[in-house]
């Protein structure tokens, strides 16, 4: 490590924060994160100290069960200039809510420690087009595109060109759906406490995709990717879906998500 | 009115497969959010009015007992009466002994939610008082039974054949073959049938948009003008009114106007803006004899003092309704109460108690539409979580429910024990979803395949293909730069 600290000194220090989803779901993603910020020019680290970012115990209004998870992770990334996440939602949580979550802890570290992530957590795609300047990546794909905005990204992360300008550097003709803004239904525990709901609603998103015709539908939340991908797949539709990180850093090798083998050829790219 | 939001769960489960609701929502989509954006568009300033428009509510709140004294001494100086009503009991009460001091036999109803709130009509109905609503959405719901599905829109739920319906019912002595076909004849048909009942009205009751205090007057908007006619045309005239409805003065209720109409409806003003300042005096060409003004608590002072304090703003504008993807999924009715959307998930726990409405703070997916619409820039979402973390402290929270998040939570806070678990997991979920890497059905999971396959893991975890790649065979460096 030393001889490559010396020459990597000027290189940002990133923390990944991988996401448990994109652990267990979709390892793709995150290798495909990794790639994006190191040809970026980024020194990354991703720490074995992370689980979950909380989110599911704090939205549930359980504070104590919420810092149980957080705590691990708090001080894992003291040495990065940043932490970024392929997750808006996730983001949001670390940028957004962390700090409220430990406001009244009773260890003083602890909310300082909240307090230095929050300031330097960032969505993965904004983070490469905001703070580094990144207007090229590795990937190439052709094709009509449509990029799901999350709420979290959208709401919390202000994350919206960003995507769409690096799909567009990738060379994709990136086509918008016409109710952008609507939630997909996920809402984390709420798709299974209220699947009557959930399901009313990602049947609309996936009528909304499908309006488009796109050949690949992407986002930067696993959460609505599953959502969409599943309605999508028991709609029977053929419109591949991925994380966006995959399409940017040209890791298209593993089949869309929820797609079967037999179109693990339907990477998005060579559809007409 | 009757609190069934216990029953959430079974309203939504027959709304979401409710088609003609779900044509009927489509005026959310269709007309209320392109109309807002637009209107919202055209005055550049509209932010800067939202952030004085916040101010002035917080500044009123927190001197909300200066400013009811001051409405009062005012209302009062201009040959009015205030009644201060605790609780929807004594409201009730106050304004049947209004209704028996004036003798009053019919009473014609400009809309008012907090009416809503205390069942006025029903409660007048028993006690001899017939009450007739003059607004076209509310006069549809009372001659079908309802109650309002929308807080300022009461008949959202209908379509146009609905309501057609209901008028060839209910206007039996007309023609019964008139052509109904248009939205314009069914306006005339209601205007036509709610006129003549107008002049036969002893006593006109009314909500209040805002209370003014340096002026005592109350303020209603309306697009029908039936408001007007409510309060000039009978000799008594009861205005209703939740006490956050106070402003300080007409300068204030200026930037609310601005606020409310675009945030409503997506028009620059409302068709009718009424002040009502107190009985007829000599010379006036109309107005009431007798003017009262009946303020209800009903639950806000405890508000006031808690952490729902901020859900005090609300204008009622409907904003967030007409953009929450819930609310139109399953209508205004699911909710059980008076209030629907995001503003009901949280005044109505606020107002009736957490036990009766478990649900409501928890159907939300957080997308905090909401919050971007609202004008008073309410942060719902949190005052939702807020709800939820006070149900997880009373212990509301399904037994079920906490005791998953409690194993997940134990687990979560392990991570190389919870991957190693995880990694199981999902290990044998990839090899059992085999070549169509979805599953159509699940265990655990019944209410998520019900509507949409579960993917199947890619396989693999991240951390393991990390530690790979990152190995000292790999080609890749250690520090991964
Ligand atoms: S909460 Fe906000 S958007 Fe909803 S009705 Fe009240 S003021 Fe309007």
């Amino acid at each position: 490590m030393s001889s490559s600290a010396r020459s990597s000194r000027k290189k940002p220090k990133v923390g990944l924060f991988v996401t448990c989803l994109i652990d267990a779901m979709r390892p793709s993603a995150g290798m495909a994160a990794l790639t994006l910020l190191e040809a970026a020019g980024c020194e990354v680290i991703v720490p074995e100290s992370q689980s979950c970012c909380g989110q599911p115990a704090w939205n549930s209004g359980d504070k104590a069960a919420a810092r149980a998870v957080a705590i691990p992770y708090l001080d894992s990334f003291d040495d990065c200039d940043y932490v970024v996440v392929p997750s808006g939602s996730c983001a949001g949580m670390l940028a957004h809510h962390l700090v409220e979550l430990f406001e009244d802890a009773p260890d003083l570290r602890h909310r300082q420690q909240a307090l230095a992530i929050a300031a330097k957590s960032h969505e993965l795609t904004s983070f490469l087009v905001d703070v580094l300047g990144v207007t090229s990546v590795p990937g190439q794909i052709k094709g009509r595109v449509a990029y799901h905005d999350s709420c979290s990204s959208l709401r919390e992360m202000k994350v919206k060109d960003q995507p769409r300008q690096l799909l567009k550097a990738a060379g994709a003709q990136v086509v918008d759906l016409d109710q952008a803004d609507t939630c997909c239904g996920f809402g984390g525990t709420f798709s299974v406490k209220y699947g009557d709901i959930s399901g009313a609603m990602v049947d609309g998103k996936a009528q909304d995709v499908e309006a488009q015709h796109p050949d690949l539908l992407v986002a930067g939340d696993m959460g609505c990717l599953m959502n969409i991908a599943g309605r999508l797949s028991r709609r029977g539709s053929p419109i591949a879906v991925r994380h966006v990180a995959e399409v940017l850093a040209g890791e298209m090798t593993a089949p869309p998500i929820g797609a079967g083998s037999i179109n693990s050829d339907t990477n998005g790219s060579d559809k007409k | 009115m009757e609190v069934s939001s216990q029953k959430f769960n079974d309203h939504v489960h027959q709304a979401v497969d409710d088609a003609n609701l779900k044509g009927a929502m489509g005026k959310l989509t269709g007309a209320l959010r392109p109309n807002r954006a637009r209107a919202v568009a055209g005055l550049p300033e509209f932010d800067d009015y939202r952030d004085h428009g916040i101010a002035i509510k917080m500044h009123t709140l927190d001197h909300i007992d200066r400013y009811l004294e001051e409405f009062e001494t005012n209302v009062v100086a201009n040959g009015g009466h205030v009644h201060w009503c605790a609780d929807e009991d004594s409201a009730r009460e106050t304004i049947l002994g209004l209704c028996r001091q004036y003798d009053v036999k019919t009473v014609t109803k400009g809309k008012s939610m907090v009416t809503e709130e205390l069942g006025l009509n029903a409660f007048l109905d028993q006690h001899g008082i017939l009450p007739l609503e003059t607004d076209l959405g509310e006069y549809i719901i009372q001659l079908r039974g309802e109650s309002p599905s929308h807080i300022i829109a009461p008949a959202t739920h209908l379509q146009r054949h609905d309501i057609a319906q209901t008028f060839r019912d209910a206007h039996d002595h007309l023609d019964p073959n008139r052509p109904m076909d248009t939205a314009e004849s069914l306006t005339e048909e209601a205007r036509q049938e709610l006129r003549e009942k107008y002049g036969a009205a002893d006593a006109g009751i009314t909500g209040a948009n805002f209370m003014i205090a340096e002026t005592g007057s109350t303020i209603i908007v309306t697009n029908e003008g039936n408001g007007d006619l409510t309060q000039t045309l009978a000799k008594t005239h009861i205005v209703v009114a939740s006490m956050e409805k106070i402003l300080p003065t007409m300068d204030d209720a200026g930037v609310m106007l601005r606020l409310l109409a675009r945030s409503a409806t997506g028009q620059d003003m409302s068709v009718y803006t009424t002040l009502s300042s107190g009985p007829r005096r000599p010379g006036d060409l109309d107005g009431p004899d007798s003017f009262h003004v009946v303020i209800v608590d009903n639950g806000r002072s405890t508000m006031l003092a808690g952490s729902e304090r901020e859900m005090l703003r609300c204008l009622r504008c409907s904003a967030c309704l007409n953009h929450c993807p819930v609310y139109a999924s399953i209508g205004g009715h699911a909710y059980g109460w008076v209030y629907s959307g995001p503003m009901g998930k949280v005044l109505t726990p606020s107002l009736v108690g957490l036990e009766q409405t478990k649900d409501l703070p928890n159907a939300s997916t957080f997308c905090g539409k909401c919050q971007e619409v609202c004008p008073m820039r309410i942060p719902l979402p949190k005052l939702m979580r807020n709800l939820r973390a006070k149900q997880t402290e009373q212990k509301i929270t399904p037994l079920k429910q906490r005791v998953l998040l409690a194993l997940w939570s134990s687990l979560a806070s392990r991570p190389r024990f919870y991957r190693f678990v995880t990694g199981m997991m999902t290990g044998a979920l990839a090899r059992m979803a085999g070549p169509k890497r979805v599953f159509t059905w699940l265990p655990f999971l019944g209410n998520w395949v019900q509507s949409r396959d579960f993917v199947a893991p890619e396989g693999g975890s991240f951390f393991d293909r990390y530690r790979a790649s990152s190995s000292p065979s790999s080609s890749k460096g250690e520090a991964h730069d």
